[in-house]
């Protein structure tokens, strides 16, 4: 009787996962063994073909890349740019209410906003960017969004920009909740502030930090919406990422098996690492 | 309580019972270019109500036109009825595979239905039309026309009133135009040409120029790595690299309009869409021409189309049809091109009044009519997407330098030849 009840609580909860989670998962999975139909030619199994497609894909290494690349500039970055923006609000100073709450807006606003206001801080000549650089330092205009080696740089410093003030919050969260009396004892002791940082507070962050780096390589994989604005994943693919590329197979080139074959890479990827970051670094996380 | 319920019900029922007697006519529409243009379309919606007042029309702003196809589909289905939609005029041959549209010419019976198909421009109709039927009406249509700054010009030494009448012409001035700071930083370029978003599109005007179609007409095969096509994409690089009359890289489709009318660069290369919100942004004289010429003038036609959805009943496509032949009837087409800038689709629409009213004081707006003698359909082939994505990418590999013209064009033909052999 005591499990029926349990099954019961856990029904809605349930149902939600394998109707949303689970079962697009699986039809995903199924879908990337069969051909594109379309009305003159239905689809048919195809076992393995469109992994075989996808591994010659150039695109598919060149969007993977990357994301490599995304994710490896815009996480130890906003990570780093939190801890610090907490370490700094979280001290007495004065209008600290307003100085947290400029550091949060950016998390505020939806992406599609943010990218629309930096097309313009990155529009060359007219933008923001190359006005104050012209004002400053008499530089030359630089063709930000249309360089393949600006372009994905430039993104970056966005996403940076938007994703640090979000994860500031859950550093200060922490920093709240650390005794002061171990501050006071390192004083006491002579510690030098970096010091007790290096030996104190930061192992003492470790599992927000895990918390955060979780959610910022989800992130890494998950945020696009800027590239429909800035760039359309261009020139020549140089900004696409991941997800982007699978948009616009899906939705664009309406190669719909291709497009889950896209999806279960993705899926697969972002498992291991989930995988990776409990296994491997939770063993390292200090819990008090 | 309960008679209150009753009460609500009763009102229910009576508010119910006209709307069933109605038809409703939801469609999904794209807006690419500047300006307030749902307000345009919702009061035309509302006109074509008080004069048929059973039908009832609902029409959804949905983006851009990646944004409105995607909707339309997924709303055919979702099982929800969207009997009409503009989509982009290059999507037929996509919505044709799909099998989710028909053709105009089964619906557009009487006689003067028919007379009504033939109304409209034939550069209009390339798009439209499959196997000699007529799947899209042509609505928002548009064109790619040269905008120079007199100003500028006049500044140059240049004839304000001469724009550059081919590619060498360009060139010339643009050079004449380029404008520097003492730093030695361009201030002000000499022409820019749009590369994101459409950069097809605005090749497809530099290889028409040079003699050269993309595809055929049966939409599957592509034209791709022909030498004078690849001449095409050497010019327009040269532009930036050799000629430094053009910002290398790639150019944003969507700040170039304020580019240009913050006087960033003399001239440039868009749609006519644009053509209204220029002239009340720019605070200089502007005018308007014709594309240059290299062995001839040429520009694709492009925007887009009123598709009929095959999900429909009789009475949806009836209400279809009198809403379109409405919407595109003389009086509206020279109104939302004077709303728009995007070309009116039919030769009677310039000889009513009004448009001839505002073509006598704003003779830009008749540039893109006189073009479309030089028009080529807009680039569409089966596997559409696929295949003008290729083509995107070796255009912008090109231009930010990665690789050659040549190269880039040719590796574009071999991925679209893979692409289309099984459509043959």
């Amino acid at each position: 009787m005591k499990h029926v009840y349990g099954w019961l609580l856990l029904t809605p909860a349930a149902i939600l996962l394998i109707g949303f989670t689970h079962y697009p998962a699986a039809a995903t999975l199924l879908d990337s063994f069969f051909s594109t139909g379309t009305a003159v030619r239905p689809s048919r199994f195809v076992g393995l073909d469109n992994y075989a497609a996808l591994a010659e894909d150039p695109v598919f290494w060149q969007v993977l890349g990357n994301n490599f690349w995304f994710a490896l500039g815009t996480i130890p970055t906003a990570i780093a740019i939190a801890i610090v923006m907490a370490i700094w609000v979280n001290d007495r100073l004065p209008a600290r209410a307003l100085v947290r709450m400029a550091y949060f807006t950016p998390t505020v606003l939806p992406m599609i906003a943010v990218a629309n206001l930096w097309l313009y801080f990155y529009t060359p000549q007219i933008g923001l960017l190359d006005k104050l650089g012209a004002l400053l330092f008499d530089a030359p205009s630089h063709n930000w969004l249309g360089d393949p080696d600006l372009v994905l740089p430039a993104t970056m410093v966005m996403v940076v920009w938007k994703e640090a003030g979000f994860f500031m919050i859950f550093y200060l969260a922490a920093l709240q909740s650390l005794p002061p009396e171990l501050e006071e004892a390192a004083k006491i002791e002579g510690a030098s502030r970096w010091y007790y940082f290096r030996r104190v507070t930061f192992p003492l962050l470790m599992p927000t930090t895990l918390f955060v780096l979780v959610n910022a390589t989800i992130n890494s994989f998950k945020l696009v919406d800027h590239l429909f604005i800035l760039t359309k994943g261009g020139p020549d693919n140089a900004s696409s990422l991941l997800l982007y590329y699978i948009y616009q197979v899906a939705f664009s080139f309406f190669d719909t098996t291709y497009a889950a074959t896209l999806t279960v890479v993705l899926l697969v990827l972002l498992a291991a690492l989930a995988i990776v970051q409990f296994l491997l670094i939770e063993r390292r996380v200090h819990y008090r | 309580m309960k008679r209150i319920v009753g009460l609500l019900a009763a009102l229910l029922m009576v508010a119910a019972a006209p709307a069933q007697a109605q038809t409703e006519l939801t469609f999904y529409y794209p807006i690419a270019v500047g300006g307030p243009l749902t307000k345009v379309i919702d009061g035309y919606a509302r006109d074509f109500e008080k004069e048929n007042p059973g039908i009832k029309v609902n029409p959804v702003y949905a983006g851009n036109y990646d944004d409105a196809r995607i909707r339309a589909l997924a709303a055919l289905k979702a099982g929800q009825s969207a009997p009409l939609s503009v989509l982009y005029s290059i999507d037929i041959y996509e919505l044709i595979e799909q099998d989710v549209i028909v053709a105009w010419d089964d619906v557009a019976t009487s006689a003067e239905d028919k007379a009504w198909l033939k109304a409209f421009y034939p550069a209009l109709m390339m798009n439209g039309t499959y196997k000699g039927k007529v799947y899209g009406i042509p609505f928002q249509r548009s064109t790619i026309v040269l905008y120079w700054n007199k100003d500028a010009f006049k500044a140059a030494g240049l004839d304000p009133e001469k724009p550059p009448a081919n590619w060498n012409e360009m060139t010339q001035m643009a050079a004449k135009l380029v404008q520097k700071d003492a730093a030695g930083n361009v201030t002000r370029w000499g022409v820019m040409v749009p590369s994101t978003g459409y950069p097809y599109w605005m090749f497809q005007a530099f290889a028409r120029q040079n003699g050269q179609d993309l595809m055929n007409r049966d939409g599957n095969r592509t034209n791709y790595a022909h030498p004078d096509v690849i001449g095409a994409l050497d010019y327009w690089v040269s532009l930036g690299r050799k000629h430094k009359v053009m910002p290398e890289g790639t150019i944003e489709w969507g700040t170039l309009r304020q580019a240009f009318t913050e006087g960033k660069t003399a001239m440039m290369w868009h749609t006519t869409g644009n053509l209204t919100a220029v002239k009340t942004t720019a605070k200089f004289p502007f005018g308007v021409a014709m594309l240059p010429a290299s062995k001839q003038r040429g520009s694709p036609t492009g925007g887009g189309n009123f598709y009929l959805f095959k999900k429909t009943t009789p009475a949806e496509r009836k209400a279809a049809l009198a809403f379109v032949k409405w919407l595109t009837a003389p009086e509206r087409a020279a109104d939302w091109s004077m709303a728009t800038g995007y070309v009116a689709t039919r030769a009677d629409a310039y000889e009513t009044l009004k448009l001839k009213a505002y073509a006598k004081e704003f003779p830009q707006a008749v540039v893109a009519r006189d073009q479309f003698q030089y028009a080529t359909p807009e680039l569409s082939t089966f596997q559409t997407g696929r295949v003008r994505k290729a083509l995107d990418d070796a255009i912008q590999a090109a231009l930010t330098g990665q690789k050659t013209p040549a190269a880039a064009l040719k590796a574009a033909q071999a991925e679209a030849e893979r692409l289309l052999k099984p459509y043959r």
